[in-house]
């Protein structure tokens, strides 16, 4: 894409944001951020104040309409904003407005030249660079004559742009209207919605760059996130699919699943989708891959939904494969926790700050269909996509199991396979008495791969893919397969 | 039009002296007015015990925040209490004695 001359912007320094609005806010104009209450608006309103006075060298004002001037503080105090402190040092500016209709009378022509007066003298107390006015639309509840108000509203945003400040203008979400007051009319450069829902009791908070006047901008919502670290939009990266396409290539662990997959194994960087029912050796197989990177030093970490790892380190100490070693060595990292734990955007914040804290370059995600149960399936395949682009982004290598039920067995991985690079799907049944395990590459992209089905077995020695002479079904029927693992037991026990 | 009584509050029965403020930002045709009528309700009805204070904001703008300014002009009624706020040039006399407990609502 040709790079055009975009505006200039104004980082928020708020993780995600200024990459999802390619660089923050429009410098020297306002913003208008909507959304219903407690949807963050307020919250994200700070944080461009606050990251502006430490971060960026540009002092604020807060003109707020709020009541509860000092809930909003302590509350802020939660995420380590020290208010009174940024005040001291000169670096902000705070004025509570307050209006009470009750004690106002209104008679004859007036104009809002007393609250241009207080921004001016707060903008020009501390050399404010950027400006937040929490909620103005306050102002209709305080006073009757709304052709003053709006005429007088539209005069203060073009003012705004005068005084050479980036301001957000927050809103109050109305009925078929981003705002109560139709604010949007007036604000035209940026407009940001806010929404949080909660969906089978787990809440979303979503986020949507509704416009942005001059430049390019992610239309789809973005799930973000309040927690103690503040606000955070996700995905961090990789909006534009522009991740490496590394042609190294990393081991499964398995040597006869490397020479399926061309000889060589996974591509680095790829995304593994390994599906199967219960008990079909998906977790083996994930063992293998991190013990074989462990084994050339690379850093693991493994997401575990259903087993704890201790539970994970005995069974997989039964085939033979010793991971404890690796912990011990700090080479390999175990995080589990229940799905129902926290919704989804919680457990991707969570992931991604793993990840981060520890930088591996091969993750497992064990199984990653118990995070389905957390939300929709749009929902977590809209979560699934941001962390395999983060992954990507950071050239990890990631392995996810998917736990399918016996019967429709692709269906329930269908959402997230076109997501995977590497699909193995693995299968079993019980034929006079014996435990069979099939396994093939359902597809391998950008590579020449194996369409054959193979019969594996695990030992006390580890998994181990049986020769295609043991009881191999022939590869032209194998063909007929991927519309599902039922159709591949059948063959398989033949 | 409502018909407007004579207020029997306490104030303007006890003939306390009123302590208005006038805010205004410049001389704008809006804040001449404004104290223009405001001087002439005052004449007619609290002759002698009334002050008129007018507080220009291009000049002072650090005091918009203490009487809650937002409206330019804003009379403050500071005496007696409680505080009372009319916005606008003043114009409509009936509203502004109203809004002084001068006239009672009706």
């Amino acid at each position: 894409m040709a790079p055009r001359r975009e505006l200039p912007k104004t980082l928020t320094g708020i993780r995600g944001f200024d990459e999802i609005t390619r660089g923050g806010l429009p410098t020297h104009r306002p913003t208008l951020v909507c959304g219903g209450p407690g949807s963050g608006k307020t919250l994200l309103a700070l944080t461009f104040l606050v990251n502006g006075a430490l971060q960026f060298g540009e002092p604020g004002v807060l003109l707020t309409f709020e009541e509860n001037a000092e809930e909003m503080a302590s509350d802020v105090a939660s995420l380590g904003f020290d208010l009174p402190e940024l005040i001291a040092a000169k670096k902000l500016a705070v004025d509570y407005v307050r209006v009470e209709r009750a004690e106002i009378e209104e008679t004859g022509e007036y104009d809002l030249e007393g609250l241009f007066v207080r921004l001016a003298y707060a903008i020009r107390t501390v050399g404010a660079k950027r400006v937040v006015l929490d909620t103005i639309e306050s102002l209709f509840a305080g006073l009757k004559n709304d052709g003053i108000l709006r005429s007088e509203l539209r005069r203060l945003f073009s003012w705004l742009k005068d005084q050479g400040v980036t301001a957000i203008i927050t809103g109050e979400r109305g009925d078929g209207l981003l705002t109560r007051q139709g604010l949007e009319e007036y604000i035209s450069d940026a407009v940001i919605l806010l929404d949080h829902r909660v969906h089978d009791q787990v809440s979303t908070r979503r986020l949507r760059v509704v416009k942005y006047r001059g430049s390019h901008h992610g239309t789809n919502e973005y799930p973000f996130l309040i927690d103690a670290e503040g606000i955070s939009v996700l995905p961090v990266s990789s909006l534009a699919l522009q991740h490496h396409a590394p042609l190294a290539r990393v081991s499964s662990g398995v040597a006869h699943l490397d020479g399926m997959l061309g000889g060589k194994g996974f591509y680095r960087g790829s995304t593994i989708l390994v599906s199967g029912t219960a008990g079909t050796g998906k977790t083996s197989l994930g063992a293998h891959f991190l013990d074989a990177a462990c084994r050339r030093g690379e850093r693991c970490l493994c997401f575990l939904f259903e087993e704890s790892p201790q539970q994970l380190l005995r069974n997989m100490r039964s085939i033979g494969i010793n991971l404890e070693p690796w912990v011990t060595a700090g080479l390999l990292q175990f995080h589990a926790d229940r799905p129902s734990r926290y919704g989804l955007e919680t457990h991707l914040a969570t992931m991604q700050n793993v990840v981060a804290a520890f930088r591996p370059t091969i993750t497992v995600i064990d199984p990653v269909t118990n995070l389905m149960t957390v939300g929709t399936s749009a929902d977590v395949q809209a979560m699934l996509t941001r962390i395999i682009d983060h992954l990507k982004t950071e050239n990890i290598t990631a392995m996810l199991a998917s736990l399918t039920p016996a019967l429709n067995a692709v269906e329930r991985t269908e959402s997230i396979s076109s997501l995977m690079d590497t699909w193995i799907v693995l299968a079993n049944e019980e034929v006079g008495g014996r435990h069979r395990r099939g396994l093939y590459v359902l597809k391998s992209r950008g590579m020449a791969h194996s369409n054959e089905l193979r019969e594996f077995v695990l030992t006390d020695t580890g998994l181990q893919v049986l020769d295609a002479t043991g009881e191999p079904p022939a590869p032209s029927r194998v063909e007929h397969v991927p519309e599902g693992p039922e159709g591949l037991v059948e063959h398989a026990g033949a | 039009m409502p018909e407007l009584e004579p207020a029997t509050g306490i104030a303007a029965a006890a003939g306390q002296t009123y302590e208005l403020r006038l805010y205004v930002a410049g001389q704008t045709p809006k804040s001449i007015l404004a104290l223009a009528n405001l001087r002439q309700i005052c004449e007619e009805h609290l002759q002698g015990r009334y002050e008129i204070e007018v507080i220009d904001l291009m000049e002072n703008p650090q005091l918009a925040q203490g009487d809650q300014i937002l409206a330019l002009p804003t009379l403050v009624r500071r005496l007696p209490e409680p505080i009372k706020k009319i916005i606008g040039d003043l114009s409509n006399t009936e509203r502004v004695l109203v809004g002084l407990d001068l006239r009672v609502r009706t």
